[in-house]
């Protein structure tokens, strides 16, 4: 589960195939990014248990094999869109719907936080505390694919994974502890996403990159910052 | 009254390699049980089976609501992880639909001070981390401890701290042990009741009587002795 995370940024690769085949199809492109987001985090679940490979080696078979396959897939003129964000405006509906996944992912880590912890720091202690690590394993490449899933749209899928990897980087500079972490990764996410956005829209840059290199400009930023603190211990 | 633990014709095959083999033995309420034998025995395997955590052929039955403790040997954690034991500890305690009171009645027992809860694991010394995963094991309120090398890589005041704090545990709490080790004055001195493993059970009884030359020769291969010292009071 720990090296999930670290496979994070490559995760969102495999929503292309879905993005390019639904394009195809003419049915929202979203759809398409859903069914293959779940479907290859099934099938790195299925193939670490049955390989006994370790997770980044799994993620980087099915990622690199997922973009090969949607580079060929998706229409030309909508690659750069599917790669790095920015179709169409956001609509009504699809503003809902990635509000109720949210809520809803947000209301699963509530319900599942205790044993992704556990899980975390050991699978054997979680094992022997009577949880089901394969099932914690499953259930949490469901929730980080569906994390991927609300950033798609305006990140794309070279950069979606960005936002889980560089906001908890940044956070790491700061604290040591759980809950500062989790607040300060969460805050770092949505200032990334709003300062990126507006730059984007009063620069006329692609809305991915923005916000992606604002939250690099933090981690580069915290670097500094901590660098000149460097005598005090992180809290 | 019933065994707490009954162990009959226990094999464990792993990768195609037979690591356990037709290992049977029994444990009675309030034993200690250390588990010696040299390297690639199968001591962690057994272990590993007991909690249930590896497949295994043959019967392992505990005493109806048994509750088991688990201190691994070594845990691969991140020291970049931020994380505490507090956060662990509070973690099992909600997951286990525990009193809020456990942790810190646990705490209290070990000898956790609020300072090394709050601490990454990361940043722990060897010793506070032992004992930390042993107040991770007691959540829940176990009937059984097994640990499997407690004291590796621990310095020998640690060690015997370590040892110390399993006898009061057992006075305090009523506990049973079983503890693989590679030490053994310390079995001697703390168990009731060893087990001698090399794949199969190659000796099962009180210290004294079954840690002879022959079963240790038997055992690892070399000459081995276990010199008593009796000091006068």
């Amino acid at each position: 589960m720990r090296r999930m995370s670290l496979a994070g940024d490559a995760v969102s690769h495999i929503a292309l195939p879905g993005l390019g085949i639904a394009l195809l199809l003419g049915i929202h492109p979203l759809v398409g990014a859903a069914i293959t987001l779940l479907l290859g985090a099934v099938l790195i679940w299925r193939l670490e248990r049955q390989t006994g490979l370790d997770t980044q080696t799994v993620v980087g078979v099915v990622f690199t094999a997922s973009l090969a396959l949607g580079g060929l897939l998706t229409p030309s003129e909508d690659l750069i869109a599917a790669l790095f964000g920015g179709f169409r405006g956001l609509s009504t509906l699809e503003f809902v719907l990635a509000l109720g996944l949210t809520v809803a992912i947000l209301i699963a880590l509530r319900h599942w936080k205790d044993q992704f912890i556990l899980n975390l720091f050991s699978s054997e202690l979680a094992s022997a505390t009577g949880l089901n690590r394969s099932r914690i394993d499953l259930v949490f490449s469901l929730i980080f694919t569906m994390t991927i899933l609300v950033g798609l749209r305006f990140l794309g899928t070279l950069l979606a994974g960005a936002l889980v990897v560089i906001p908890a980087a940044v956070a790491r500079q700061w604290t040591s502890r759980l809950s500062p972490f989790l607040g300060i990764s969460a805050l770092i996410s949505i200032g990334s996403v709003a300062f990126g956005m507006a730059l984007a829209a009063n620069l006329r840059l692609s809305q991915g990159p923005a916000v992606v290199a604002v939250a690099a400009g933090a981690f580069v930023f915290s670097l500094l910052v901590r660098g000149r603190l460097q005598t005090l211990p992180t809290p | 009254m019933k065994p707490l633990l009954t162990v009959k014709d226990l094999t464990v095959v792993l990768d195609g390699k037979t690591v356990v083999s037709s290992l049977s033995f029994q444990l009675e309420r309030g034993d200690n049980l250390a588990i010696i034998g040299p390297n690639g025995s199968g001591k962690t395997v057994l272990v590993r089976a007991l909690l249930g955590i590896v497949p295994h052929r043959g019967q392992i039955v505990w005493v109806p609501g048994a509750k088991l403790g688990y201190v691994p040997q070594k845990i691969d954690a991140d020291r970049h992880l931020p994380l505490s034991f507090g956060d662990l500890l509070q973690a099992k305690e909600r997951v286990l639909h525990l009193p809020p009171t456990e942790v810190r009645s646990v705490s209290e027992i070990i000898g956790l001070s609020k300072e090394v809860l709050e601490t990454p694991v990361g940043r722990l010394s060897g010793g506070q981390f032992q004992k930390a995963l042993i107040a991770y094991a007691l959540l829940g309120s176990p009937d059984v401890l097994i640990m499997d090398e407690p004291t590796a890589s621990l310095d020998q005041l640690t060690e015997e701290r370590v040892y110390e704090l399993m006898r009061r545990l057992q006075e305090k709490l009523g506990l049973s042990f079983i503890v693989v080790s590679h030490d053994l004055s310390m079995v001697y001195r703390y168990a009731n009741k060893v087990l001698c493993l090399n794949q199969q059970g190659l000796c099962f009884g009180p210290p004294h009587e079954v840690l002879t030359p022959q079963a240790l020769q038997a055992l690892y291969g070399e000459h081995h002795q276990l010199y008593q010292h009796h000091h006068l009071p």
